[in-house]
């Protein structure tokens, strides 16, 4: 005599960000959900867009770096470096090798500095306090290196078309081979701290899962792809610069889960450290800047050009074109983030709210580059 | 000197209610300096010496800000939740013993009343949830009544295994019972309960998901500023002071255990002084247990909180109970068990998250 009816419930809307604690900067979505799982996402961009690649056609050649600072405004040295890599490929000069050797260097610990901020924030998304002032400590070591090296702790300006602005600082080696094997006892630590924990493992372990194919057909790259166990390293699978003498390794995941993206970036850390040590033990003295045709600009042969490098978030690629005048005729980017950030639809299905929020801190995206 | 019996009550109350906003603001100050070194900072240092005006200051700050009520929040139900936290919160502290005569009533029913208290302030949650015209607060106000509730029951069951095991609800004979032994070592799986699902009552890190900043956003507070938010953080603070007495009274042995002075051995001052002095250590050593938890752990998810509650403490509360039951009616050397169930317990919970 009962007739089933079903409650008549309608799906909450709920608008994360661009506001929200754990949206990484300016990102908005807005997440339908029934009761606590998450039945959909719909995400909005562009609040952080500054119309680089309009700008960029208005500068003149070297300026365009400042610019490609503020992309991804976490990795600075690696974009400087695809830059500054495309000019000297239309140019058809080679840096000194002082230069390479640097600018590895300076790349690679930049890289570090990246996924100790990912390391960071990623802890807070899952709702541990005290891995974010860790990393940061971590982060101020290298951060004072930065600015001992370029004036300037976040918008560097420091790579150019054939080198580099100036030579390191006087006692930069010594330095820095002093704070490897603190930078290395505090990957460790960070280490120790978070990625046995229980709770940390019960809350990313299988949580956002994310298929090989799936990771490939989304564009996606960097430590979301290896993840997801897809050996693609640019430095290794198009090499660039001084990595193909490197020895390092690619750290792979195999479930493509949040916490496989965590561990991954931890390895590469580590991998990071190996390599500024090898780079260290070589640096040779010598000019750090070929000299290029400057007056009465400089300017760059016409062509066009794609360079990319692999950044602490994946592919980061560069369009150029020039036309032989002093600024570029277009350049474009290929923003790993904004690729990475479209898998986040499928890494959403049958998660609950809070995963919601650990996965996407799990992609690290920055803003900057999404919206350019 | 005897003073009537309601002019000593009110008096009493009016002692315990003035000490229970002192300590509320020495253990934010704590909570701070605790986790700031935890952190690798110095927390607050600027207000006064190490910084120990801090919370006076952001307590007067707080009261003379603006009350603010959002246009579109259910307006009497928005206003009223911060007491109808804070109200039951407080009334706890009635019967809540600091030493054997520092208590404002000690009732025979005490514990029973302390376990009916403890679970009103979900009403005052809710209705913060809900009155708040938040989407944010509304789930977490929702998150709140469901993890509070669900763990009502293992504290209350854990709670009934020393009521069983003492034979008395009145928290002044329970702690007078446990001069020899603290229920600590004879419960032992009910301390770990205890601990745990108190952990989850009062919103703690692991467990502090109704109000989680990464997620909701401060859930049932978020729409809530100055004097009323202040009373929510009041009654947070005074709960986990409320709770760590109990806890303090009930497995530790209060203000007795280990050295309570013999009769006569020391005069009535001193003797009062040793027991406040213990009361002191315990509780606080508990208090600086719960912040040190925050400092080390993440959050869970709601399901797998839940999920806990039903599936591992309840049952295991259960089992404790049934072997206290069994001690009382067979002697107690079957309290033995406790320690193998408390094993279980741990074996049980490794399975659980072995993946």
């Amino acid at each position: 005599m009962t007739t089933e009816r079903a409650l008549r419930t309608v799906d909450m809307h709920i608008n994360v960000g661009p506001q929200h604690p754990a949206t990484h900067g300016v990102f908005r979505m807005v997440l339908e959900v029934d009761g606590e799982r998450v039945a959909g996402c719909t995400p909005y961009i562009g609040y952080l867009h500054r119309g680089f690649e309009k700008l960029a056609e208005n500068e003149e050649w070297q300026e365009v770096i400042i610019h490609l600072d503020r992309t991804d405004y976490i990795s600075q040295f690696n974009n400087e470096l695809c830059y500054a890599m495309g000019m000297e490929r239309l140019l058809g000069v080679e840096p000194p090798e002082r230069a390479e050797y640097a600018r590895v260097i300076l790349a690679e610990l930049n890289r570090i500095v990246s996924h100790m901020m990912f390391y960071g924030a990623f802890g807070a998304d899952v709702g541990a306090l005290t891995p974010f002032l860790y990393a940061f400590r971590e982060r101020e070591r290298l951060q004072r290196l930065f600015e001992a090296v370029s004036g300037a702790r976040l918008m560097h300006f420091y790579f150019r078309a054939g080198g580099l602005k100036e030579d390191l600082p006087e006692g930069f080696a010594d330095e820095l081979r002093r704070m490897l094997p603190a930078v290395q006892h505090g990957i460790d630590e960070c280490d120790r701290l978070l990625t046995q924990n229980e709770v940390f493992l019960s809350r990313t372990v299988g949580v956002g899962k994310l298929a090989a194919s799936e990771a490939i057909a989304y564009g996606c790259s960097g430590p979301v792809l290896r993840a997801s166990g897809v050996r693609e390293d640019v430095r290794r699978s198009d090499p660039y610069s001084l990595y193909p003498t490197l020895d390092f390794d690619v750290p792979v995941g195999k479930n493509g889960d949040c916490f496989d993206r965590y561990w991954v970036r931890l390895a590469e850390m580590r991998e990071s450290v190996r390599i500024v040590q090898q780079c260290l033990d070589r640096l040779p003295e010598g000019p750090i800047r070929t000299p290029v045709p400057r007056y009465p600009h400089f300017r760059v042969e016409p062509g066009e050009i794609y360079v990319h490098t692999e950044n602490p978030r994946g592919d980061y690629g560069l369009y150029l074109v020039s036309k032989g005048g002093v600024q570029p005729y277009r350049v474009k980017l290929r923003s790993p983030c904004f690729c990475n950030l479209m898998a986040l639809g499928p890494m959403l299905r049958d998660s609950y709210l809070a995963d919601a929020v650990v996965i996407l801190g799990s992609l690290d995206i920055v803003l900057g580059e999404v919206d350019r | 000197m005897t003073l009537p019996a309601d002019i000593d009550a009110l008096v009493r109350l009016f002692v315990v209610a003035n000490v229970v906003l002192l300590v509320v603001l020495v253990l934010i100050y704590i909570e701070r300096k605790v986790l700031a070194h935890i952190q690798q900072r110095l927390g607050p240092m600027r207000t006064g010496f190490h910084g120990i005006l801090q919370t006076p200051a952001d307590a007067i700050k707080l009261l003379i800000k603006e009350d603010l009520t959002p246009q579109s929040a259910d307006r009497w139900v928005f206003q009223l939740a911060p007491f109808l936290v804070f109200v039951p919160i407080f009334m706890m502290f009635v019967t809540i013993p600091f030493t054997g005569e520092l208590v404002v009533r000690n009732l025979d029913l005490g514990i029973f009343y302390l376990v009916a208290f403890s679970s009103l302030h979900v009403v005052g949650l809710l209705m913060a949830g809900w009155g708040s015209d938040n989407k944010y607060a509304l789930l977490g106000g929702v998150r709140a009544a469901a993890q509070l509730i669900s763990f009502e029951l293992p504290l209350a069951f854990a709670i009934l295994g020393v009521v069983v095991w003492s034979g008395s609800l009145n928290l002044k004979e329970i702690v007078e019972l446990q001069t020899g032994i603290p229920f600590l070592l004879l419960q032992p799986l009910g301390v770990l309960i205890f601990l745990v699902a108190s952990l989850a009552e009062l919103s703690r890190t692991p467990f502090d998901i109704p109000t989680a900043e990464s997620e909701v956003i401060g859930g049932p507070l978020v729409e809530y500023s100055g004097m009323r938010w202040s009373i929510f953080m009041l009654a947070e603070y005074a709960s986990l002071f409320a709770t760590a007495a109990i806890a303090a009274a009930i497995y530790l042995g209060g203000w007795e255990w280990p050295f309570a002075p013999r009769a006569g051995e020391l005069d009535g001052w001193a003797a009062r002084l040793a027991g406040v002095t213990w009361f002191v250590i315990k509780t606080l050593g508990l208090i600086i247990l719960v912040f040190w938890l925050r400092g080390t752990l993440p959050r869970l998810r709601i399901d797998q909180l839940m999920g806990f509650a039903w599936k591992m403490l309840i049952p295991f509360s259960f089992i404790n109970l049934i072997i206290t039951a069994a001690a009382v009616v067979y002697g107690g050397v079957i309290l033995l068990a406790g320690w193998l169930a408390t094993g279980g317990f741990a074996y049980a919970v490794y399975i659980r998250s072995r993946r």
